[in-house]
C-alpha cells in the first residue's frame, strides 16, 4: 500500500464552514489574507524552504543500513505554519534537524531563501523536544544566548532580551534559573530564545508533548498570537493530528519508516481555532485515518521477530 | 551547631589523648613530642616567618603546576572525547600512565630539567594532569548531547562553543576530577619537594628530621593537612554548592 503513494500527492483542502472557497493565509484573522497561492503548490521560487528529494539513511549498530527519509518533497511559503504529523519513527524530527543543518542529509537539497543549508544558520532555530535550556544561566541569560554568539551589542541585547520575555510573560522571572520553573514556563523560555534571534524560520519538535492539556491550550494560543505578531514562517512537527489542525496553515502526513510525504491537508478553517471544536474533530478524522494506516504498519514492524532498532541518526554519534 | 559541638568534643578527646599518652612518657619526647611543645613550634615558626616563607613557595607552585594542568587536561580530554581514534588510542595508554606514581617522573624529570624549580613542576603536571584529563574526557561523555546541539543551533561555533556551552555543560561531571586533580598535584608537590634543598613545606619537613626536631615535623605536617583541607574544604565545596545551586541539584536541606 505504500509503494503506490506519490511523493508529493496532491493537497487535500479541508475547508472551513464559514468560508468554504477561500483558501487561508498565514495571517488570515489577524492581517489581510494577501497570499493567494495555491496551498501544497508553492512555487520553489517563493518558497522560504524548499526540501527537493531528501534521503536520509545510516548504520544501525547492527551494521545494517537503514532507509529514514525517503525523497521528501516540501515547499513551505515565507509565514506559513506547516505542521508535520507521523507515527513515531517515520523521521520527522530527523527532518527539522536536517532543516536546522545540525545533521547533513544524504542527498537531495535543502534551500532557506533559495541558498542551500550548509551547518546551523541563525536564520534557522530549531526549539528542540527536549528543549535544551542551558541549566547553568538564568532564564534572561538563554534568552540572550543566541545574541551573544551574534556578536549583539549589550544594550540591544538587553533590550531584545525585555521584549522577548514580556512576550511570553516571564520578564519576572529573568533572574530565575531554569529548574526553578514549571514545564510550561521552560516551554516559553525556550520559545522566547530562538524568537530572540530572530529567526526567519521557527522550527519546533514536538514542543507541547509533555504539557497537560490545559497548559498546552494555552501554549497553543500563545504561540499562535506570536506567530501572528512576528509572521515568522513555523514548521511543526507533531504526532497529535488535532494540535496540527489547531495551528497549522498546512498539514503534512509522513509515512511510518521511511518517511516519505503520504499526503498534504490544506487547513482552511478560521482562527484563532479550539481544539474541542466541531470542525477541528471532522478534519482530524480525515488525518486519523490515514494516520492510523500508518500506526498500524509501525505496530506491526515493531511487534514481528527482527524487531529493527530504531534510531536517530544524531543518537550512533 | 550539634555538629559543631561534636567536632569540638572529638578534637578535644584526641588531643587530650595525645597530651596524656605524651606526658605518660612511655617514649621519650624526642620521639613522640607534646601538643604544646609543636604549638610552640608553630609559633616560632610562623613568627621568624620561615613557614610563612614555605608555604608561600609551595603554594606558587602548585598553583602554577595546577593550572597548567587543568588547562592542558582539559584540552586533552576534550580531544579525547570527541575523537573515535584518539579515545581507542590515547584512551587506554592515558589510564595506564595513571597507575605511576608521580614521584616515579622523578628521576627522568632530573635528568631533563636538572635539579631545579622545573623538575617539581614537571613532577606536580604529571601528578594532575592525568586525573583532570580523565574527568574531562568522562565529563564530556557522560553531558547530555542536547546542550551541545542547542549550543550550535543558537550559533555557537568552535571556541565559542567551548567556553559558552561544552565548558559549563560538563563542570558538574568534572568538578570531582578538578578536586582529585588539585590531591594529586598538592601530594606531588610536597613529595617532590622533600628530595632536595627547595624552601618549600616538603624541604622544611625533611630539615625537622634532619635536624631531629620532632615538634617541627609534626607541626610541618598539621600544616600540610591544614592547607590541603582549606582549599578542598573552602573552594571546591563552594564551587560544587555554587554548582549544584544553579543546576537545581541541592537536596531540600
Amino acid at each position: 500500500m505504500s509503494s503506490n503513494i506519490q511523493n508529493a500527492a496532491a493537497p487535500i483542502v479541508i475547508p472551513g464552514h464559514r468560508s468554504p472557497a477561500r483558501v487561508a493565509g498565514p495571517r488570515s484573522k489577524f492581517g489581510p489574507a494577501s497570499i493567494g497561492h495555491t496551498l501544497g503548490h508553492v512555487s520553489p521560487e517563493i518558497a522560504k524552504v524548499g526540501l527537493s528529494e531528501i534521503c536520509l539513511s545510516y548504520r544501525t549498530h547492527g551494521g545494517e543500513r537503514l532507509l529514514a527519509l525517503d525523497h521528501i518533497n516540501l515547499q513551505v511559503r515565507p509565514g506559513e505554519f506547516l505542521c508535520v504529523v507521523g507515527p513515531s519513527g517515520c523521521g520527522k524530527s530527523t527532518l527539522l534537524h536536517l532543516i536546522a543543518g545540525l545533521h547533513p542529509q544524504t542527498s537531495g537539497q535543502i534551500l532557506v531563501d533559495g541558498r542551500p543549508v550548509e551547518g546551523p544558520g541563525p536564520d534557522r532555530i530549531l526549539i528542540f523536544q527536549e528543549l535544551g535550556l542551558f541549566p547553568w544561566l538564568t532564564v534572561g541569560e538563554n534568552v540572550e544566548f543566541g545574541m551573544k554568539m551574534k556578536g549583539v551589542s549589550k544594550a540591544e541585547r538587553e533590550e531584545k532580551t525585555r521584549y522577548y520575555l514580556r512576550l511570553v510573560h516571564l520578564w519576572q522571572f529573568k533572574k530565575s534559573y531554569t529548574h526553578q520553573l514549571s514545564g510550561g514556563m521552560r516551554q516559553r523560555v525556550a520559545l522566547a530564545r530562538a524568537l530572540a534571534t530572530e529567526p526567519d524560520v521557527l522550527l519546533m519538535d514536538e514542543p507541547f508533548a509533555a504539557l497537560d492539556a490545559q497548559t498546552r491550550d494555552l501554549l497553543h494560543d500563545e504561540l499562535e498570537r506570536i506567530w501572528a505578531e512576528t509572521g515568522r514562517t513555523i514548521i511543526f512537527v507533531t504526532h497529535n493530528v488535532r494540535e496540527a489542525i489547531r495551528l497549522g496553515d498546512r498539514v503534512v502526513l509522513l509515512t511510518f519508516r521511511p518517511g516519505r510525504v503520504k499526503r498534504e491537508f490544506s487547513i482552511d478553517l478560521p482562527r484563532p481555532r479550539v481544539l474541542e471544536d466541531v470542525h477541528v474533530a471532522h478534519a482530524a478524522r480525515a488525518i486519523l485515518d490515514e494516520l492510523r494506516e500508518e500506526i498500524n504498519r509501525s505496530l506491526e514492524v515493531e511487534y514481528s521477530v527482527g524487531v529493527k532498532p530504531h534510531l536517530a541518526p544524531g543518537a550512533e554519534q | 551547631m550539634k555538629r559543631a559541638a561534636r567536632l569540638v568534643i572529638f578534637y578535644t578527646c584526641l588531643f587530650g589523648l595525645w597530651a596524656l599518652l605524651a606526658q605518660l612518657k612511655i617514649w621519650p619526647p624526642y620521639l613522640f613530642p607534646t601538643p604544646w611543645g609543636v604549638a610552640q613550634e608553630l609559633y616560632y615558626g610562623f613568627s621568624d616567618h620561615s613557614y610563612w616563607i614555605a608555604i608561600a613557595v609551595s603554594m606558587r607552585r602548585v598553583l602554577i603546576g595546577y593550572a597548567i594542568s587543568v588547562v592542558a587536561g582539559m584540552i586533552l580530554g576534550l580531544g579525547v572525547a570527541s575523537n573515535k581514534f584518539l579515545e581507542e588510542t590515547m584512551g587506554g595508554l592515558l589510564v595506564s600512565l595513571q597507575s605511576l606514581p608521580s614521584i616515579c617522573w622523578w628521576p627522568l624529570a632530573l635528568l631533563w630539567f636538572g635539579l631545579n624549580q622545573k623538575a617539581i613542576l614537571f613532577v606536580v603536571i604529571m601528578g594532575s594532569l592525568l586525573s583532570v584529563t580523565l574527568a574531562m574526557e568522562d565529563g564530556r561523555k557522560q553531558m547530555p548531547k542536547i546542550y551541545g546541539m542547542a549550543g550550535r543551533n543558537l550559533g555557537a561555533r568552535g571556541f565559542q562553543l567551548f567556553w559558552h556551552v561544552l565548558l559549563p555543560a560538563s563542570l558538574p561531571f568534572i568538578v570531582s576530577g578538578l578536586k582529585q586533580g588539585w590531591a594529586f598535584a598538592w601530594r606531588s608537590l610536597i613529595t617532590a619537594e622533600m628530595l632536595y634543598v627547595s624552601l618549600g613545606l616538603g624541604q622544611v619537613l625533611m630539615m625537622g628530621r634532619e635536624t631531629s626536631n620532632m615538634n617541627a615535623v609534626i607541626a610541618v605536617m598539621i600544616l600540610i593537612i591544614g592547607l590541603g583541607y582549606i582549599v578542598d574544604g573552602l573552594i571546591f565545596k563552594s564551587m560544587e554548592k555554587r554548582l549544584q545551586h544553579k543546576w537545581g541539584l541541592t537536596a531540600a536541606t
